[in-house]
């Protein structure tokens, strides 16, 4: 009897695994398929080929540039978001005292507002005749140059998006560093910077790990901000994906890039997750 | 006893939070701005304010089905989440087991999956099987997502509970349900409003899934979308605005209510 039992944990885990397996593996095994189906075919399980890879690969189809453009915006995108969050983070965990909580919640609010109303908001900023032209025209220092559609408004847009993914995770980390430890390294006699470089940001890793990591692959997912900011002066993959379902009909090349898109991810991920112990990031005593 | 470098690194500290604030609400205010103007176009400074527009979208017929979809889905997709992820926590953080380690991973992948090819895949699998996308598929594809999120809302309040309580009332010779009524749901009850309040606005605002799994039936970000791309009226911000207001006085409410509960289990 003893030995038939399931455990506590497994059976309430049970009905969380099992939607996930619905809703989520069985998706990713049906895109999986089609990116083995006949090109521009709908002969899903009934063919084989690579040839959908192949044009992925192919250096004459200009596919893969898309796969450039997304890969650099999403570093330099969480290259940037790192610098602009750790002072934030820091004073949410320091500076802010009893607003630190009132300066989180005006931190996460965006997040529930449509990225699409957010972003068109900067479209509003930057248009002809809108805020910034508006301002400059009235000044006699107008018109604005011409910032829209372009690369670097979309590396703004996700910036601005993927803000409180960096923000979150780092402020839990940071947390997670013992006041005691840094200023007892500070009376022994180091310096700030060491002490910042010993102690505070190795202790504080895990966390910032977990930031960048969502911020990165959040940013290799990118697809609004290239849309409605950029003007479609970049093609993310995701865009590309898109467009294959879409316009071109070809369904097995979107499942084709959504794999190689999904094991870049994955491929980040687990290489990130496995050296973290969720336990403790996570706040068990 | 603080030292002068540390005010001045406290100070830069909160000019900066500051202007990223200040950055990050910019926008919201500028689509505020044009909804509330009399010309067709955006044209700022503002001319002449008038409410016209936002009149004309609260009579819109449209756009009265557009929010009543919106809020079928987020209700729906509160209520079920929150009943999934109760448990999915429990698992999470409360008991050790042997595929825990797998299980909390495995949890975070559609977090980190982007959600336009969530959607994506989910249209080929329902294509595959048959089943024509409506609001109802949405519910699900926003549960896909939505479900591991709360998960881990309510997991962070799980990892603060003492399970001592529990061993302790079995000790004493209360049964299961008892134990579940009496101690487990009380001391949970933040983390699960927390987890309500998380799955009802992040569906609420949900652009990338209802895109690809509501087939023709739209909701309140789908069709800003879409008249974002062709077809722009002052009606799009005005319901921007609306719909970004609702999503403030619900995260008020949520969180009246959360402090609500905090304070009288203190007492």
């Amino acid at each position: 009897m003893a030995r038939l039992q399931v455990s506590s944990g497994l059976r309430y885990a049970s009905p969380v695994l099992i939607f996930l397996l619905l809703g989520f593996l069985a998706p990713l095994v049906t895109v999986v398929a089609y990116s083995f189906a006949s090109p521009k075919s709908f002969e899903v399980f009934t063919s084989f080929t690579l040839a959908n890879f192949s044009a992925v690969f192919d250096t004459t189809n200009s596919v893969w540039t898309s796969f450039v453009w997304s890969l650099g915006l999403a570093a330099v995108c969480t290259v940037l978001l790192a610098i602009i969050a750790y002072p934030i983070a820091y004073g949410l965990n320091h500076a802010f005292g009893r607003y630190a909580s009132l300066v989180s919640v005006l931190f996460v609010f965006p997040l529930f507002v449509s990225e699409n109303v957010r972003l068109y908001g900067w479209v509003q900023f930057f248009i002809k005749n809108g805020v910034v032209d508006g301002v400059l025209n009235s000044l006699g220092w107008g018109p604005a140059p011409e910032v829209l559609y372009s690369p670097g408004i979309t590396l703004f847009g996700m910036v601005y998006t993927y803000l409180p993914f960096m923000l979150f995770p780092m402020t839990l980390g940071l947390s997670m560093v013992p006041q005691d430890l840094v200023d007892a390294a500070a009376d022994l006699g180091g310096g700030r910077l060491m002490v910042w470089r010993e102690i505070e940001l190795p202790l504080a890793m895990p966390g910032i790990l977990i930031g960048m990591l969502l911020t990165s692959v959040l940013a290799v997912g990118a697809v609004a901000e290239a849309k409605i900011l950029g003007g479609q002066s970049v093609i993310t993959v995701v865009h590309d994906i898109e467009i294959a379902f879409t316009y071109a009909q070809d369904w097995p090349l979107g499942a084709a890039l959504a794999v190689l898109l999904v094991l870049i991810i994955g491929g980040l991920t687990l290489a990130v997750l496995s050296r973290l112990d969720l336990d403790r990031v996570l706040g068990r005593r | 006893m603080r030292s002068q470098a540390k005010i001045r690194a406290e100070f830069f500290v909160r000019c900066w939070a500051g202007f990223v604030l200040l950055f990050i609400y910019l926008p919201i205010v500028c689509s505020a701005l044009a909804g509330l103007s009399k010309s067709r176009y955006f044209i700022f400074p503002v001319r002449q304010f008038s409410l016209e527009w936002w009149k004309r979208t609260v009579a819109s017929f449209e756009v009265q089905t557009l929010v009543q979809n919106s809020l079928t889905v987020a209700l729906l997709v509160t209520f079920i989440s929150v009943v999934l992820a109760f448990f999915g926590a429990l698992a999470f953080a409360r008991y050790d087991w042997r595929g825990r380690q797998l299980y909390q991973k495995l949890l975070l992948l559609p977090i980190f999956f982007p959600q336009a090819v969530l959607g994506l895949a989910l249209l080929l699998w329902m294509n595959a099987l048959g089943i024509t996308p409506s609001w109802r598929t949405a519910v699900v594809a926003h549960l896909v997502w939505i479900v591991p999120v709360v998960t881990l809302v309510i997991a962070i309040q799980v990892y603060s509970y003492d399970a001592q309580l529990e061993e302790a009332a079995v000790d004493l010779g209360a049964g299961r349900l008892f134990i579940f009524k009496e101690i487990t749901l009380p001391l949970l009850w933040p983390g699960i409003w927390s987890g309500a309040l998380f799955a009802f606005l992040l569906s609420w605002g949900n652009f990338p899934l209802s895109l690809y799994t509501a087939g023709a039936d739209s909701t309140v970000p789908k069709w800003l979308y879409s008249k974002m791309v062709a077809g722009y009226t002052p009606m799009v911000p005005a319901l921007g605005t609306m719909s970004t207001l609702s999503a403030a006085g619900f995260l008020l409410l949520g969180g009246a209510v959360i402090a609500f509960i905090r304070r009288r289990r203190e007492k």
